[in-house]
């Protein structure tokens, strides 16, 4: 090991190029795809076309006689060794589910739903052949539209008598973390404010590039799966307890995998049935979904209507919050489907000193594809709601959508603060980040521009939308996962091994696909072994090398993940300083570490890490009883969630008279603590607020009547480009988070939960004097159109502007739902 | 089966095809150049995009048997050596990638881009890479990285 002159001070903060891409950027990948082992054979799936059906057979024989298939599987086949699909969350103990078997065996329950599979040589005889399978159906009504579904007027799963899988609530009184709402609605309505709104959070797909693609080998001791999935360790887990294979005949290996976003985080049918497909035919086995298939059947995220009560003060002080929630949960509960919402519970109260809250969600059953995680799960959907209500309060009260945050959020000094929900934000500036936000934004001047517009009625509009969120990540504190009856903990292991040449091993138990981890971890570990950032090789992703480890997502990776590590490292430290004493002849308590350096203190004796390493593996000279080792292993558990938060700022403008919206300006200032690598901050912080804007602005899970997903391609299910999209001004204040050793905060889904609200806060304010305070997601030229058209046009809020979006014929119109969602103040 | 022979990253191939093959399982499958990815069945997301004499082209849009007599160069192809493409560095460089799914197509597509117009406005740039998706890095470094390359590419090679 030697000294390199050019490193920087410390690594922690530099921006280093990502190791990681020396492969990716000449083609040198291990995508699961990629794969190909003697004998191999390919699946191809037949999914059901009806959203609700009985199966009343299935004809393989024509499939199984095309040429070379091996093969064809049905629910018949398999309805006694399949088991049923886990879902690791049950929040209540009287939680309905159907079982979910990996092939429909009698009855399907969403369009693309698998009801058999064909095992081929070649996938594309495996495609041929799967057309020949011949399924008769009896068509049965099928469970739709949210809302209706939650009124039980069609029932997705019969057999549970009820679309309503579990009614959970949060209320701060009864928990005694702070006020009664309902008082405080009440005394609202007397000479204070009270802001009723329904929204909906449309359904999204997470599409992530690289297609779902599922390898298994069975002709090994160990069973080996390759997934393109973000959680390797719960794939090896949930095989073994789905399958009844012991644990330890499993190894999964999540190779190269491109994207994730919360959609790879699944144990999925297509996965079991690969196990079963290459344990019935003894050879390996590969399916690769096609972007048709992803979409249908990977599962969905967000779906939810929002209602929401707040009530103020009459010069804007919240002095409650009541929340309302429908979450469709597809057709069946995914790993932590019924969760989702929850994530949200805690922060709908977000950054502000609210006094009283209550939060009640229902989750209903569909017909459609399952929902689970996407990006933010929960969170997104919460800030949402908290900061469109936010500036409908401003309106009310006739003041700057920022002075009202400011009335009402936690000030620097009160940190640490204990929110409505009982939870502690261990830090944050939420003025220092909105000062940064509004110079980098020129807030002032493109408020004048956008008053000199109105006043001339340019068909132009100017407006600006704000979004001061905050997020509960870094999932999670075991103990609260299990008071939430979460099946698993949330913590995370790390182990450090020091090479004989001098090089380091980190095998970390998160499980990265674009994150950077190979590049963060080194440079953490650089700068706590004092070893060049060249030196530490980072191994995940296969749980034979990362036998112990919960995954990546959550935003949990740096600030639990990466806390496993350092403490893993400072294990071999500890160790090392015994073996360095013993050859400097010093007591232990007299050894200094530092730049990769043992000394003496008070001399200038010194052992460098390598020589110390050396003595560790020949073992000639260790001190009597040592035991010749450095390596070490540390499982951190968090002791509460990280608290990223930031102001985000968007100026949109929008044609009075098409509709047609184009953004000016974004800038984010985020606060995630102490940055590792700025470059892949920024990166993380970009993406996901296109991700976000995405949800304001392009995309929605359409179905027709019938229960068919209408946007099942990439043409209709419109994922921005970058002709879509600008260049975003991103930058940092810093607070340091006190939880964790470097201060660290979560990133990965920041951008995607700050920005919606952004951006659609911003739409509004550019058409609000037309009498609009609504518009539903995603904000399509011809719904902006549309609210424009149909608002009444005098100016302020009005209850006819927030009834726009709910207009007859509008998808997902509830007729039952207008009272209560004639907005407005009262 | 039809008999084509084409050249791909400067080596010369002879196969028999399915006339149904298209291009990306030809070069997948038969060649074992998996650093061409597929992301779509609908010639929506570009992650197939090489070049064909020296134009891009989304492989899962053409067939093998139309490649015959043909150059065809993917991102295996594109170093000198150990010299890495101006166009690669710069999306290095420039933190263009996060998960990589995108970034082979995206990167030959830039090339192109660059070949035709050697000195893009944002816009352009955000205009010529409208047919390759990315899901993971809101465009942003990906713009910046292929206006780096441009420079790179016309300065000549660092
Ligand atoms: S694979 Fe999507 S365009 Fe070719
Ligand atoms: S880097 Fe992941 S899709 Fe572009």
């Amino acid at each position: 090991m030697t000294v390199v002159d050019d490193r920087p001070a410390t690594e922690v903060g530099s921006p280093r190029r990502r190791k990681e891409d020396a492969r990716l950027i000449v083609g040198r990948t291990r995508w699961t795809d990629n794969l190909t082992l003697p004998g191999m054979l390919h699946l191809a799936m037949v999914r059901s076309p009806y959203a609700h059906a009985r199966i009343t057979s299935v004809d393989a024989d024509a499939a199984r006689q095309a040429p070379n298939v091996v093969a064809v599987l049905t629910g018949e086949d398999v309805k006694d060794i399949q088991g049923g699909l886990p879902c690791a969350w049950p929040i209540t103990p009287d939680q309905k589910a159907p079982t979910h078997p990996s092939i429909a065996v009698d009855r399907v329950a969403f369009a693309g739903e698998i009801v058999a599979v064909v095992i081929a040589r070649s996938p594309g005889e495996a495609r041929d052949a799967a057309e020949l399978v011949d399924v008769e159906y009896d068509e049965l009504p099928a469970a739709l539209e949210l809302k209706a579904a939650a009124a039980d007027q069609t029932l997705a799963h019969p057999d549970l008598g009820t679309n309503t899988s579990a009614v959970w609530t949060f209320d701060s009184g009864a928990a005694g973390t702070g006020g009664d709402v309902e008082a405080a609605i009440s005394a609202a309505r007397d000479g204070g404010i009270v802001i009723e709104r329904e929204y909906r959070q449309q359904r999204l797909i997470p599409a992530f590039m690289e297609p779902r693609s599922f390898v298994c080998d069975p002709t090994g001791e160990q069973l080996t799966i390759w997934s393109s999935t973000q959680v390797p360790h719960f794939v090896r887990i949930f095989t073994a307890a789905v399958l009844g294979i012991p644990e330890s005949k499993i190894r999964v290996i999540a190779p190269d995998v491109g994207g994730g976003f919360g959609g790879k985080l699944q144990f999925t049918p297509e996965e079991v049935i690969t196990v079963l497909a290459a344990r019935h035919t003894g050879k390996p086995c590969k399916y690769t979904e096609t972007r048709s298939e992803s979409l249908v059947s990977a599962h969905h995220g967000r779906d939810q209507w929002q209602k929401l009560t707040l009530a103020a003060t009459a010069d804007g002080h919240v002095t409650g919050l009541k929340v309302e929630l429908l979450a469709d949960m597809g057709a069946y509960l995914g790993l932590v489907t019924p969760g989702v919402p929850i994530l949200g519970a805690f922060m709908f109260n977000a950054i502000y000193t609210f006094p009283a809250y209550h939060f009640t969600c229902r989750n209903v059953f569909t017909n459609k594809t399952w929902t689970d995680a996407y990006r933010g799960a929960g969170r997104p959907e919460a800030t949402y709601a908290i900061e469109r209500l936010m500036d409908e309060l401003a309106v009310e009260v006739g003041v700057d959508p920022l002075e009202i945050r400011e009335r009402n959020w936690i000030r620097h000094e009160q940190f640490p603060f204990t929110s409505v929900c009982g939870l502690e934000y261990d830090s944050g500036n939420y003025e220092a980040a909105t000062a940064r936000a509004k110079e980098l934004f020129g807030y002032d001047d493109l408020r004048a521009e956008q008053a000199r517009r109105r006043a001339s009625n340019d068909p132009v509009q100017l407006g600006i939308g704000v979004s001061t969120f905050t997020e509960m990540c870094g999932l999670a504190p075991s103990r609260v996962l299990g008071s939430l009856s979460y099946a698993a903990g949330g913590w995370e292991a790390a182990s450090v091994r020091m090479l004989p040449t001098g090089k380091v091993e980190v095998v970390t138990g998160t499980s990265p696909h674009g994150q950077g981890h190979e590049t963060a971890w080194s440079q953490i570990v650089a700068d706590r072994l004092g070893v060049p950032f060249e030196d530490v090789e980072v191994l995940h992703g296969d749980t034979q090398v990362a036998h112990k480890g919960l995954d990546t997502y959550g935003s949990r990776s740096l600030v639990v993940g990466a806390e496993a590590v350092i403490r893993a490292a400072d294990k071999v430290i500890e160790k090392a300083r015994v073996v360095a004493a013993h050859l400097l002849e010093a007591s232990v308590e007299d050894i200094d570490f530092a730049n990769g350096s043992f000394t003496v203190r008070g001399t200038d004796s010194a052992q460098a890490m390598a020589e110390v390493v050396w003595a560790a593996f020949s073992a000639h000279n260790l001190p009597d009883g040592f035991e010749p080792n450095l390596d070490s292993e540390a499982t951190f558990d968090p002791v509460s969630f990280s608290f990223p938060h930031g102001t985000h700022l968007c100026a949109m403008e929008v044609d009075t008279e098409t509709g047609q919206t184009t953004m000016r300006k974004y800038v984010a200032v985020d606060d995630i603590g102490t940055i590792v690598n700025p470059l892949i901050v920024h990166g993380q912080v970009h993406g996901g607020i296109v991700q976000g804007v995405a949800q304001a602005l392009w995309e929605e899970a359409v179905y027709d009547d019938a229960g068919t997903l209408v946007s099942g391609s990439l043409v209709d299910y419109t994922i921005p480009s970058s002709a879509d999209t600008i260049s975003l001004t991103v930058d940092q204040t810093t607070s340091p988070s006190t939880t964790n050793t470097l201060g660290t905060k979560g990133v990965g889904e920041a951008g995607a939960i700050a920005s919606t609200p952004a951006v659609v806060n911003a739409i509004v304010d550019a058409v609000r004097h037309l009498g609009v305070n609504d518009i539903r997601m995603p904000c399509t030229p011809e719904r902006v159109w549309t609210a424009i058209r149909g608002a009444s046009g005098s100016g302020g809020p009005s209850t006819a502007a927030a009834a726009s979006h709910l207009g007859a014929g509008a998808p997902n119109h509830d007729p039952d739902s207008g009272a209560a969602t004639q907005g407005g103040a009262q | 089966m039809t008999r084509i022979t084409v050249t791909v990253d400067g080596t010369r191939y002879t196969d028999d095809v399915e006339p149904r093959t298209l291009l990306v399982q030809y070069l997948r499958d038969r060649l074992g150049k998996v650093g061409t990815v597929v992301g779509c069945d609908t010639g929506n997301c570009g992650a197939c995009t090489v070049h064909l004499d020296g134009r891009s082209v989304k492989s899962c849009q053409l067939l093998a048997v139309q490649t015959d007599g043909h150059e065809v160069t993917t991102i295996e192809g594109l170093a000198n050596g150990a010299t890495l493409h101006p166009m690669q560095e710069a999306f290095r460089d420039c933190h263009a990638l996060q998960c990589g799914f995108c970034t082979p197509g995206m990167i030959m597509q830039a090339v192109d881009l660059v070949t035709e117009n050697p000195h893009p406005t944002e816009a352009e740039v955000r205009e010529g890479l409208e047919g390759n998706l990315c899901r993971c890095t809101g465009y942003h470094n990906i713009v910046k990285a292929v206006q780096q390359g441009a420079g790179a590419m016309s300065g000549g090679q660092s």
